[in-house]
């Protein structure tokens, strides 16, 4: 492999440098990072089932969340048809459980193979629509899936289905695995957001959320791109769903195939922050404080949430996230590249930085 | 001499306005070409033509000897042409460096490791390395327009095909960036340059090719065109030819 171009055939003329990731920042968010799900992860045994069924629905909307942003903000596919891939997940467990007879638990994850065994070859047909006339058709996708399925009476038609393999596990058993399965999810999306920006993969989605003209015509195969993000949220989609369902026990086509599923998220996003991972980490922990404290006023929470909404697209359109990163330039997730001349030009200082990757000598 | 890029009798009309009537052109291997015409002639239509932003309604693009009319675009851009914006287009949340960096991995098909040394040659080459952190959306105009250049160059190409990348600089600017492209074309770049800056033009062309409404004008030694009868019937008016 010749990485030797010809503008220049003089090495004395590049500076020797490195590339850096990680700064001092992001090893202490990392341990405190931890130290939070270490924490989470003790919670089935000392708190209220309650409380760990709150929380189930608070990992899960965080997952939602960030599945949601990567499809939106990274690669510009604004979905508002993810209820599709959250419904069929439900089902997926419910048919894989109780009809496959595999266990509950591992039917979560299969659960979303089906999720995305449908969106594969729903992808070569919405992907000929552009900007709303594609969040329209994945509507329109999720609509039909949730007509198809309540209009079948294998499925339990418009009453849904119990999830008996499921309920009849013993209940410590199966609050304790859907809380750790749901909180799995929900760390598991971050980190796979994480590793996928941080990967050549996140620089060609990164350069597509900014321009995509641009990136195409700097050798970005965006429809490729776009494709395995289509395919990743549709999947981590109906994993979602299947908690969902692990945590109800029931299944009903109006609740599973809800556009409120597509709505919860997008508001999250929204005031959390488009575009980065910790928008939706903000949004979702904002979002649901909101409803935990809103909720009592019936009607008037959903007005309550509109006003917030509203407020967010005025004041920050980049979201919280985006007004902190901004104004302090800070990010939580070491995404970024670095980087630092080693002999630096006088007029120039490199900020530290630890954890090098790649240091290259230029005296080839 | 060997044709690089070629086109042959390109059409593109969008609605009932014909943008590209029946265009030709031909870049010699190592030559700087120059394309002047007046607003609106088609010069930037050309360029998505080439380009594959845009396919062509009739006619082909031939490039390195290979048809590449319907090749699509980052192909195009792997296969070896480079392309500045007329109104820069940078990745503006990333760094200037990042931006580099994607036209080098993927302008090249290369890992990210392999693809560092790329961009700082590239940076050092366009005086961007001080600026290698700075978000590319807080760039001033000339440093976006150096990027432009910059993310060209990273994906190594064959060609580079520089859209107006002088136009909005001052005149101290312009002489800076006149001795760049020079540099580059010394080092054996083919380059189509489309610049109204025209001594700009002249400092560095071999040869010109006017149009004007898509069509061909004139075309040869940059001197004879700017002050044939054509081109100045052109731009100042005057009996058409």
């Amino acid at each position: 492999m010749s990485t030797v171009p010809d503008i220049a055939k003089d090495a004395s003329t590049v500076p020797a440098f490195r590339v850096a990731r990680s700064t001092r920042v992001h090893r202490f968010v990392l341990v405190v990072s931890v130290a939070i799900v270490v924490a989470l992860a003790s919670v089935p045994w000392w708190a209220e089932v309650s409380v760990a069924r709150t929380m189930v629905t608070f990992f899960t909307l965080l997952a939602l969340a960030q599945m949601w942003n990567l499809l939106a903000g990274y690669a510009g596919l604004v979905s508002i048809g993810q209820q599709a891939y959250i419904g069929l997940g439900a089902y997926g467990l419910w048919l894989i459980g109780d009809v496959l007879g595999l266990h509950p638990f591992i039917a979560v994850f299969a659960a979303g193979l089906l999720a995305l065994a449908v969106a594969l070859p729903v992808a070569p047909l919405i992907f000929r629509l552009r900007g709303g006339y594609f969040s329209i058709g994945t509507w329109v996708i999720a609509e039909i899936v949730r007509l198809v399925v309540s209009n079948i009476q294998a499925t339990g038609g418009g009453s849904g289905k119990t999830v008996l393999s499921a309920a009849r596990l013993p209940i410590d058993t199966r609050i304790t695995g859907t809380y750790l399965l749901a909180l799995f999810v929900a760390v598991g999306s971050i980190l796979l957001v994480y590793f996928l920006l941080r990967s050549r993969t996140g620089l060609a989605l990164t350069a597509i959320r900014d321009n995509d003209i641009a990136a195409q015509s700097s050798g970005v195969n965006v429809f490729r791109s776009k494709l395995f993000v289509w395919a990743v949220a549709a999947f981590v989609c109906g994993v979602i769903g299947a908690v969902v369902a692990l945590n109800l026990l029931r299944i009903q086509p109006a609740a599973a195939f809800s556009i409120n599923w597509t709505a919860y998220a997008l508001f999250i996003v929204v005031i959390g922050g488009f575009g980065t991972i910790e928008g939706p980490l903000i949004g979702a922990v904002i979002y649901f404080a909101l409803l935990q404290s809103l909720s009592q006023y019936g009607t008037l929470y959903m007005l309550l949430l509109g006003i917030v909404a509203v407020i967010m697209a005025t004041v920050a359109p980049k979201g919280i996230w985006g007004f902190v990163e901004k104004r302090w330039n800070v990010r939580l997730f070491p995404v970024s590249r670095r980087l630092l001349i080693e002999a630096p030009p006088p007029d120039e200082e490199p900020e530290p930085a630890e954890e090098t990757d790649v240091s290259v000598a230029t005296s080839v | 001499m060997t044709v690089v890029l070629e086109t042959t009798g390109l059409m593109k009309s969008f609605g009932g306005v014909q943008v590209i009537d029946d265009l030709s052109m031909q870049l010699n291997d190592g030559e700087a070409l120059g394309i002047v015409g007046p607003n609106g002639a088609g010069k930037t239509t050309l360029f998505n033509l080439i380009t594959g932003v845009y396919r062509p309604d009739a006619g082909r693009v031939m490039f390195g000897g290979r048809d590449i009319t319907g090749l699509p675009r980052q192909d195009r851009c792997v296969a070896g042409i480079g392309r500045t914006f007329q109104i820069p287009k940078p990745f503006s949340d990333m760094s200037v460096f990042e931006n580099v960096l994607v036209c080098a991995a993927y302008g090249r098909k290369m890992t990210e490791r392999a693809s560092y040394q790329r961009c700082v040659e590239t940076l050092e080459l366009t005086r961007l390395t001080h600026k290698a952190n700075q978000r590319a959306g807080s760039l001033p105009l000339l440093d976006r327009k150096r990027l432009e250049l910059a993310r060209a160059l990273a994906v190594d190409p064959k060609v580079l095909l520089l859209d107006e990348i002088a136009g909005g600089l001052t005149e101290g600017e312009v002489e800076v960036l006149i001795g760049t492209i020079k540099d580059l074309h010394a080092e054996g770049y083919s380059i189509v340059w489309i610049e109204h800056i025209v001594h700009a033009l002249l400092a560095v062309v071999q040869r010109i090719v006017a149009i004007s409404f898509g069509r061909n004008l004139i075309e040869g030694d940059p001197n004879d065109v700017m002050c044939s009868d054509e081109v100045q019937a052109c731009y100042m008016g005057g009996t058409p030819i």
